[in-house]
């Protein structure tokens, strides 16, 4: 389940962010997304992970204290959803 | 340099030709065109788009920014649809209080000043900057301008023209002012231009000098 949900997060990332000549398959779901070695990501993309969360899965990120655990990588990203949506 | 009708111009010269059907399309293959490499380029919007790929057009493989410190360098630009293309899509995103998904990465975007600050950041330029709007390219107020920066002795380079985008419409006239001898000149072109309204308004038309 949780495979066919950080496939889908790719892609929603790839389309929503604009990330330009990466493939869903070429990012490692375990990898950060911020800093070197991840896609680069900046603060505006935070933001616009927030809204995907809110728009696409109807989860709203409380505070900006939980972030980074959340949005350290897709995976994350991931558990954090199946976390919320049993809730 | 010049971007529009889908060609490249720099010192009066066609550099490349695009076949692109689209903006986006004509926008991504000037920069692979160019080689450039700085992956943000996709996530801005066309009229940053634009004001990025004239300024890489203009400065790729030039030294010509490094002579002076950043805050010697001003940015000077003039359009005539302001951010408008974002504007709309932003509200487009908060119309409807249901569907109330404003896009951060579309919202920076509604001020078209960040066009300046796109290529301030990518050329570390910290000079005065501002983007002025106006029905058309105006040469006379650029020249008024950009002299005053020089006279203030506020700057001694001066990247500065038109970008001007809005749906499938674009348009950039893009060139360099240094002064030198006390005498501004067009840098940018093969050979030393007199910066004055009415060479500005002539090389803007294709007209030779």
């Amino acid at each position: 389940m949780i495979e066919d949900l950080i496939l889908k997060l790719k892609k929603e990332i790839i389309d929503q962010l604009q990330v330009e000549g990466v493939a869903p398959e070429d990012v490692d779901p375990e990898a950060p997304l911020f800093g070197e070695g991840g896609l680069g990501f900046d603060s505006i993309d935070v933001l616009e992970l927030v809204v995907l969360l809110d728009k696409n899965y109807g989860i709203k990120i409380q505070g900006p204290k939980e972030g980074p655990k959340i949005f350290y990588s897709i995976k994350t990203i991931a558990e954090y959803i199946l976390d919320h949506q049993k809730k | 340099m010049k971007l529009q009708d889908r060609r490249a111009w720099l010192n009066g010269v066609v550099e490349y030709v695009s076949e692109a059907g689209s903006v986006e399309e004509l926008f991504r293959s000037v920069y692979r065109h160019y080689t450039i490499d700085y992956p943000k380029f996709f996530k801005m919007d066309n009229l940053c788009k634009l004001a990025f790929l004239s300024a890489e057009i203009l400065l790729q493989g030039t030294t010509l920014l490094e002579k002076y410190p950043g805050e010697q360098v001003a940015i000077i630009l003039e359009n005539a649809s302001s951010s408008l293309e974002y504007d709309q899509k932003h509200w487009e995103s908060i119309r409807d209080r249901n569907k109330y998904f404003p896009s951060p990465s579309v919202f920076v975007y509604t001020i078209p000043n960040i066009m300046v600050a796109e290529i301030a950041i990518r050329h570390k330029v910290k000079g005065e900057n501002a983007v002025f709007i106006l029905e058309q390219f105006d040469p006379g107020f650029i020249y008024h301008y950009v002299s005053e920066l020089f006279r203030n002795q506020q700057v001694s380079c001066c990247l500065t023209g038109w970008v001007e985008s809005y749906g499938d419409h674009y348009q950039s006239f893009l060139f360099i002012i240094e002064q030198e001898d006390k005498i501004k000149r067009f840098k940018g072109l093969q050979e030393y231009v007199i910066f004055n309204t009415g060479n500005m308004g002539k090389l803007f038309k294709g007209k030779s000098i």
